[in-house]
Order: structure tokens, then C-alpha cells, then sequence
């Protein structure tokens, strides 16, 4: 991921860093991307005696968004929660980055968190802080100078357009604010997985495109591996379709997927009662036959 | 899981946050501002209704015993008896309920607001334990603060004693003051401040576990609310039993 402030400028007005533009075209070394981001084996997870996750298994590849799809109650939110380590598996085994955390306990996966960003379903912003303290959050803990806390606060708010909205406190913004303002919390401390809990549950569909380009232009410009869980269809239809490019003048756009020989990197897992019933692409889901996937496309 | 199961686990719970708390303290990150600002809202907070609470109940004790005193002609000794009903007992007892009522129903509920709004989940995906950043703060606060509380409702209940002897019954101040210095002992105040600070640390485990442990949203915040006060209460009472038994051994008070 290329937001770090040696690796990447981000400016208004929706611009990237030379640099992040020349991570989309520039040839990358792939030896560290056989490596998944994160990796479930067989993970199964109880609540007393509601069986919420059933023997699952896949994996989120290096720099992909893998989209979770399902209705409530499916176990999608739980998933996140399980890479996290919030929650622990009954069975089976979680991979962060490679890395082992089944067993991990509370401190060792306070290690783990740090190069996981979570953007909450509400924004779960802190109430008490402004905006800024909010997205200053992480540094603050890692008791990192004021001089330094500010220009990466400013940045990242920059990038998700919401500047000035800086000294503002929680209860003055608006949903979608709320989840911009998340967004960017989530990725100040530089992190290479950002989990995605449903952003775009109960906004206006403006509003929700602009979350979806938000993880989009993560996906395709900071080379940032995601899990997307939602149940909103039109998400899927933005994060399948679209990529996020710079152009010659240093915008940001983000053309349909087929404008250029070009493939998104996005794929999409679909869960029901704890199991997951389709893993692929957009285009394999949109022919699936299963009645509940297409009860699930068509909406009724 | 039925009353007594439920009962005991939580207990267990509520005994390793605490424990996890005090652990804590011993490495960093520390919050210093957090227990500050604590200290701020617990002690400083409470401080009106515990002034009132301690004056009127002073106040009121000499009302209901002078005139008993006065019947066996030891109308001089209600000093004596105001004071010791106090330090040793109503002022730790009633500070305890009052700051319960006050500051427990709000530390469930703020801690209670944020679990259900997934606060917590967020300052713990950012890396922060929320046992260090919220209960120890709360936890920390309320062990200096109640027994300081403690004194200022003795203090005031005392001289709500006095006042409340001197104008309605007519007994001199001197008198009163007198059998206040004759009654108490050391080993009073010691047990005085004793109580306030395992009180504390009911209050503060009782209300951020009931907190923390909220589930149901608003109504949810509600509920574990009513129970963190009303837990902490009733503990409180019960614990004062006990401690005022065990006070009696170590401190070698009279019992019987």
C-alpha cells in the first residue's frame, strides 16, 4: 500500500501521487503476493448452539476485494470480526498476511490490528473526540508528535474529501460524513488490509458511489487487499465493473471495465447459513442457477 | 443458565476485568489524562451531593438521638454519637450509594453507548485495549476520589451535627466539639477510608462490566444501567457487613 507519506502524496480535488499513479501501470515484483492477505481454513463458529460460520475456507489474495454478499444473519460480519480477532473460532484456522492468529491472545493481536483498517457499518466514531481526534486516533495511541499526527490527519481527510470538516464533532455530521470520516481512520496507520462492514448500508446512492470509488481507488492505485461485506447490489455492480485509473493530468477517474483491456481486481464470495454458496466472479454469479442467488440478484 | 450460574460468572468476569485493569497499570500505554479527567467528573462532580448528603444527614442524627440522650441526661454525648455513626458507617455507606447513583449509572451507560455503537469494537480493531483506556481510568479515579468524598461527609455531617444541636437544642458548641474529640479514635478513621476503597472498586467493576457487556442497542444501555446500580448497591451493602466484621479483628474494636 502506497500511503505512507514517504511513498505517497495524496492532493484535493480527488488526485493521487506520481507515484501511486505509477503503481497501476508499473511492472511489481510478486514474490511477497503468493502470500494471501488473509486465509480461513475450515473455520467454524458457534454461538451456544447456532451454528454461525460452517466449515469455512477461502482466501483474499494480495491487492484483490473480496466482496461478501448474503442476507442478514449469514455470519458476513462475523468474518471480519474473525480477522480482527474480536472473536475467536470454535475450529479451524485464521491467516493474517501469513501469519498464524487463531491462538493469538488480546496483546499479541493488538500487533496484528495495526496493519488491519476497519471501516464500521455506523463509522463507530468516537463521540467524545472531533474529527480530527478521531482520525488522529491511531497515532495518538502510538504517541507519535503533534507535528507529525497533523499533516497525516489533514491527508487522509483530503482523501476522502472531507477536509473541512477537521474540528467538527460527530453528532455534525452527516451518515455519509460519518463513514468518510471512518474511512479515513481506518487508514491512517498506513495499513494493507482495510475491512469494509457494510458502508454503504442506509446511505443515498450518491453517497454510497462515493464510498464505493473510495475503495475502489484503494483497491487500484494503493495496491490495498479488502474484504467488502455488503448486501447492496449496486456495489457489487460499481466494484466489479469499474477500476480506478489516473489520468494524464493526475485525476483520478475510474473507467468501466472492457474501455481498456483490463480486468477489476475484485471477486465475490456469497454466504448463506454460514456457508458460503458461490465463490468467482461477478459474471459467474449473475448465471449462477441457485434460486437463492438469483431471488438475491433480482431483489424479490 | 439459571440466577446462581449467572451470578457466579459474572462474578468470575468481573473479577478478571478488574484484575486485567490493575495488571495493566503496570505497562504502558498509561492514560494519565483519562484518570485525571476522571477524577475531575467523579470527584468534583459528586462533591455537591455529597456536601448535602453528609450535612442533612449529620443534621438529622442529632434531630432523631438528642432527645433520647437528653431523656438519661447525656445530651452532651450526641457529638460523640454523631461522629462515630458516621465514620464509621453512614458516611462510607451513603457516599458509596450516592456516587453509585451518580457516577456508576453513568459509567455503565456512557461505556454501555459505546459498546453498543461498536465504539469499543473500533478502539480495539485500532489497537487500543479498552480495559487499559476506559476502566482502569474509571476504576483508578474512583478508589482516590470516594474516600476523599468519604471525609468531606464526615467532616460536614459533623458540623451539620453541631449546627443542628447548637441552634435547635441549645448544647454549646464547645460540648459538642468535645465529645466529637472524645469519641473518635484513629482506628475509626482508618476504617473510615478503608471501606470507601473496596466500595470503589465495586462500583467501578460492577458498572464498566454491566457496560461493557451491554447487548441490545438503546434498550440494551437502559437495562444494564438499572443493573450496575442496582448490583453495586445491593454489593455495597452486603460488602459493608462484612467489612465492618473484619474491620473489628484487624483494627481490635470492640465486638461485643
Amino acid at each position: 500500500m502506497s500511503i505512507s507519506p514517504t511513498q505517497s502524496e495524496l492532493y484535493p480535488s480527488g488526485q493521487v501521487s506520481r507515484n501511486a499513479a505509477g503503481s497501476t501501470f508499473a511492472e511489481v515484483d510478486d514474490s511477497h503476493r503468493i502470500i494471501p492477505a488473509i486465509e480461513f481454513r475450515d473455520v467454524v463458529l458457534a454461538f451456544d448452539e447456532r451454528v454461525v460460520l460452517n466449515k469455512l475456507s477461502f482466501k483474499v489474495l494480495k491487492g484483490e476485494t473480496k466482496i461478501i454478499l448474503g442476507g442478514s444473519g449469514g455470519g458476513k460480519s462475523t468474518i471480519i470480526k474473525l480477522v480482527l480477532g474480536l472473536l475467536k473460532p470454535d475450529e479451524g484456522r485464521i491467516l493474517v498476511d501469513g501469519e498464524d492468529i487463531t491462538d493469538y491472545n488480546e496483546v499479541q493481536m493488538m500487533t496484528v490490528r495495526k496493519k488491519i483498517g476497519m471501516v464500521f457499518q455506523e463509522g463507530a466514531l468516537f463521540d467524545s473526540l472531533s474529527v480530527y481526534d478521531n482520525v488522529a486516533y491511531r497515532l495518538h495511541e502510538q504517541g507519535r508528535p503533534e507535528d507529525e499526527v497533523e499533516p497525516e490527519v489533514r491527508r487522509m481527510l483530503r482523501f476522502v474529501n472531507l477536509e473541512d470538516a477537521i474540528d467538527k464533532m460527530p453528532a455534525e455530521l452527516s451518515g455519509g460524513m460519518r463513514r468518510r470520516v471512518g474511512i479515513a481512520r481506518a487508514l491512517i496507520g498506513d495499513p494493507k488490509i482495510v475491512l469494509f462492514d457494510e458502508p454503504t448500508a442506509g446511505l443515498d446512492p450518491p453517497t454510497a458511489r462515493t464510498i464505493c470509488e473510495l475503495a475502489m481507488k484503494l483497491r487500484d492505485l494503493e495496491d490495498v487487499s479488502s474484504i467488502f461485506v455488503t448486501h447492496e447490489m449496486n456495489n457489487l455492480e460499481y466494484l466489479c465493473s469499474e477500476y480506478a485509473v489516473v489520468n494524464e493530468e493526475g485525476q483520478v477517474v475510474f473507467e468501466r471495465e472492457g474501455e481498456r483491456l483490463c480486468l477489476t481486481n475484485s471477486k465475490v464470495m456469497m454466504m448463506k447459513d454460514g456457508k458460503i454458496i458461490f465463490s468467482g466472479t461477478d459474471e459467474t454469479l449473475r448465471k449462477a442457477e441457485d434460486p437463492y442467488i438469483q431471488r438475491f440478484l433480482r431483489g424479490h | 443458565m439459571n440466577f446462581v450460574t449467572r451470578s457466579i460468572f459474572e462474578l468470575q468476569e468481573t473479577t478478571l476485568m478488574t484484575a486485567r485493569a490493575v495488571a495493566g497499570l503496570f505497562r504502558g500505554p498509561r492514560y494519565i489524562s483519562e484518570t485525571i479527567t476522571q477524577m475531575d467528573v467523579i470527584g468534583v462532580g459528586s462533591l455537591t451531593i455529597i456536601l448535602l448528603t453528609g450535612f442533612f444527614t449529620g443534621g438529622v442524627m442529632t434531630l432523631q438521638t438528642f432527645p433520647t440522650l437528653a431523656f438519661y441526661g447525656q445530651g452532651a454525648q450526641t457529638g460523640k454519637l454523631v461522629a462515630i455513626s458516621l465514620i464509621r458507617e453512614l458516611g462510607p455507606v451513603l457516599c458509596a450509594l450516592m456516587v453509585c447513583g451518580r457516577v456508576g449509572s453513568a459509567i455503565a451507560a456512557e461505556l454501555g453507548s459505546m459498546t453498543a455503537s461498536q465504539q469499543i469494537d473500533a478502539m480495539r480493531a485500532l489497537g487500543t485495549d479498552p480495559i487499559k483506556k476506559l476502566v482502569a481510568p474509571r476504576l483508578i479515579a474512583l478508589i482516590v476520589t470516594l474516600p476523599l468524598l468519604t471525609v468531606v461527609a464526615d467532616v460536614v455531617g459533623i458540623g451539620g451535627g453541631g449546627i443542628a444541636a447548637t441552634s435547635l437544642y441549645g448544647l454549646s458548641i464547645n460540648a459538642f466539639v468535645t465529645s466529637v474529640r472524645d469519641g473518635i479514635t484513629a482506628d475509626d478513621i482508618i476504617g473510615g477510608v478503608i471501606k470507601p476503597v473496596c466500595f470503589a472498586v465495586i462500583i467501578a467493576s460492577v458498572a464498566c462490566y454491566k457496560g461493557l457487556t451491554t447487548e441490545g442497542g438503546t434498550v440494551g444501555v437502559g437495562r444494564s444501567t438499572t443493573r450496575a446500580v442496582v448490583t453495586a448497591s445491593i454489593v455495597v451493602i452486603i460488602a459493608d457487613f462484612f467489612l465492618a466484621r473484619a474491620l473489628q479483628y484487624l483494627l481490635g474494636m470492640p465486638t461485643n
